[in-house]
């Protein structure tokens, strides 16, 4: 293949965006669903944002962290979140892919499986969690005494991206248990939007342990809970160095292995369906 | 075919086994059954093979592992000169899979849509798109229904989209499961005459599965037939039926109702009135002769065994596989 690398290296985003596209085209045949399953989405998002708000008007403070301090993690979590539901959301339909066969019929194409699987039934109406989630958390950087030095403006992409990708990976590698076990999305729901609920409050909150196996197991605490300390420059309550607030783009990059190499190992094993 | 072109397929010593574990919860066994075991097969290009079997003999496991979609437990195979389980994404656009039971095409998309969204995926220029999508629209008459939405299209239409999506990047080998199945008689014809055409103009290879002799008997000069996981039969139609001892049957119409005739190389098998069918095991015309010196004959016909007889004896192990 003579093509760059860069060429190929674009090939799945682009492939990606045109499947996406036409996903959306297809649904904009029913425009009134679209837009009443829009907003639908989107008040399940702002009731989740109460949740917090009402939690933290109650108790005024959180393991150190006030209202404002508890939107920006609340925000951060649900963005990332949010985001990574309509990027990879849909490769939790991998059990119901293989069961129907058109799991097979996408193994037949001549792009990344993945790319298939994630643009499956892709829907902007996901968009209703991302744009409120967005909404808290520009509010909270505004409303926080964020000390905005240079680092920390540049680091925010880095740290929403990261923490995207992040959640991205736990999705993917919970889909990937349903390669052996069909059923087991409801599993793998305890991570993903589990561990969206987990990381929407301070971590500080749920004890030493929990903050531990987050960190270092399934590494959902630089999702939200790192990059708050490093944009509110605090001290890590639980006690853990201070250096690990920079580590959120090296948990994604091994979170993404890990998800990819459980991808590999599951189309290795994939026994297809009889027919 | 000449020597000198690579095999479009070469199989050697395929295999692959599952896993079964069965039994109540604490006392699961794991059994191993092999669903493909030793297949050796190579198809030139440009030919046309179909591949048969019964119900869970490892027809479509072979496919799968042909295309990618599974990976052999044992054997080396090589399609359009790649390995297809390491090499799934490049190989996908050098050839055309069609699944006669389910759709490859996008359920909520038009038809018109979903040949577009084939072509970004295979990086087919437009105007190369556009010319191809007019000659197959044009040879499978997708005229009428390029815009409506393929959950609305009938079986026989979205099996010619299916077929049209398959194609439209102009593959060298054409992979089709059951392309038939559950079509009318038109449908069926259709399909198979495009298929021949295809062959012939464009020299695309083909490998089939059916059930549907119809199929075999009008596509494939080569047969592989596979029971139990192994080939069983490997080689042209004639061939095939010599192969298995399903003799000739002569069906005579009487004059007039009689006992079973009896005649030098031929047995009364069935009498229904007035007809009577004879199974042959000596020449024909002799027979023929025969039965109408003795008889008072309306009329005769003579028939070949169908191959679908012929096919049904070899699963039932009539003869033994060749090695």
């Amino acid at each position: 293949m003579a093509e760059p690398l860069t060429i190929r290296a674009l090939r799945p985003p682009r492939a990606y965006v045109r499947l996406a596209w036409t996903w959306c085209r297809a649904l904009a045949q029913y425009p009134t669903s679209l837009v009443l399953l829009t907003v639908f989405v989107s008040l399940g998002a702002l009731t989740e944002m109460s949740g917090v708000l009402i939690v933290f008007g109650h108790a005024g403070e959180l393991a150190g962290f006030g209202v404002h301090e508890g939107l920006l993690v609340y925000g951060l979590s649900a963005t990332a979140f949010g985001c990574a539901d309509m990027l990879m959301g849909s490769v939790e339909r991998l059990g119901r892919h293989i069961r129907s066969g058109a799991f097979d019929t996408m193994l037949i194409r001549p792009v990344p499986t993945l790319v298939l699987l994630a643009t499956d039934q892709f829907t902007p109406r996901r968009l209703g969690k991302v744009v409120p989630a967005a909404g808290a958390l520009a509010v909270a950087l505004v409303a926080c005494d964020v000390d905005w030095t240079p680092a920390r403006v540049l680091a925010l992409p880095a740290l929403l991206v990261s923490a995207t990708a992040l959640c991205c990976a736990v999705w993917v590698a919970g889909a990937c248990v349903q390669f052996v076990l069909p059923e087991a999305h409801v599993a793998a729901n305890s991570l993903t939007y589990g561990g969206q609920a987990l990381t929407e409050y301070p971590l500080a909150v749920y004890g030493r342990e929990v903050v531990r196996s987050v960190t270092f197991v399934v590494p959902l605490a630089f999702v939200s809970w790192q990059p708050a300390l490093f944009l509110l420059g605090r001290p890590d309550p639980t006690g853990l160095p201070d250096a690990l607030r920079f580590a959120p783009p090296v948990a994604a990059v091994l979170m993404c292995s890990v998800a990819a190499l459980c991808w590999r190992a599951g189309l290795r094993r994939y026994r297809s369906t009889g027919s | 075919m000449t020597a000198n072109h690579p095999p479009i397929v070469e199989a050697v010593g395929l295999g692959r086994d599952f896993v079964l574990r069965e039994g109540p919860f604490l006392r699961r066994r794991k059994r191993t059954v092999s669903a493909v075991r030793d297949v050796t097969l190579s198809v030139q290009p440009g030919e046309i093979v179909g591949y048969l079997g019964p119900n869970g003999a490892g027809k479509s496991s072979t496919m799968k592992m042909l295309t990618g979609i599974l990976t052999p437990s044992s054997g080396r195979v090589r399609v359009t000169g790649l390995e297809p389980s390491r090499e799934r994404t490049r190989l996908a656009s050098r050839i055309g899979v069609v699944f006669g039971q389910r759709t490859t095409l996008w359920w909520d998309l038009p038809l018109r849509d979903s040949l577009g969204l084939t072509r970004h995926m295979y990086r087919v220029p437009a105007a190369d798109h556009a010319r191809r999508l007019a000659e197959l629209t044009d040879l499978l008459e997708l005229g009428p229904f390029l815009a409506t939405p393929v959950r609305q299209l009938s079986l026989g239409q979205r099996m010619r989209g299916d077929l049209t999506a398959a194609l439209l990047h102009g593959p060298r080998l054409l992979v089709l499961d059951e392309p038939t199945i559950g079509l009318d008689v038109v449908s069926k014809s259709a399909i198979r005459e495009f298929l021949l055409r295809l062959n012939a103009e464009e020299g695309t290879t083909i490998l089939l599965t059916t059930h549907d002799l119809g199929d075999v008997e009008r596509l494939c000069r080569r047969v592989v037939v596979i029971d139990h996981g192994r080939l069983a039969y490997d080689g042209d139609l004639p061939g095939l039926r010599a192969s298995v001892p399903t003799p000739r049957v002569l069906v005579v119409d009487l004059a007039a109702p009689a006992p079973p005739i009896e005649v030098p190389g031929g047995r009364c098998v069935r009498v229904e009135g007035p007809r009577q069918w004879v199974e042959l095991s000596a020449n024909p015309a002799s027979v023929i002769s025969e039965v109408t010196q003795r008889h008072d004959v309306a009329d005769l016909t003579l028939r070949e065994p169908d191959i679908e007889h012929v096919v049904a004896a070899l699963y039932r192990g009539a003869v033994p596989s060749r090695d």
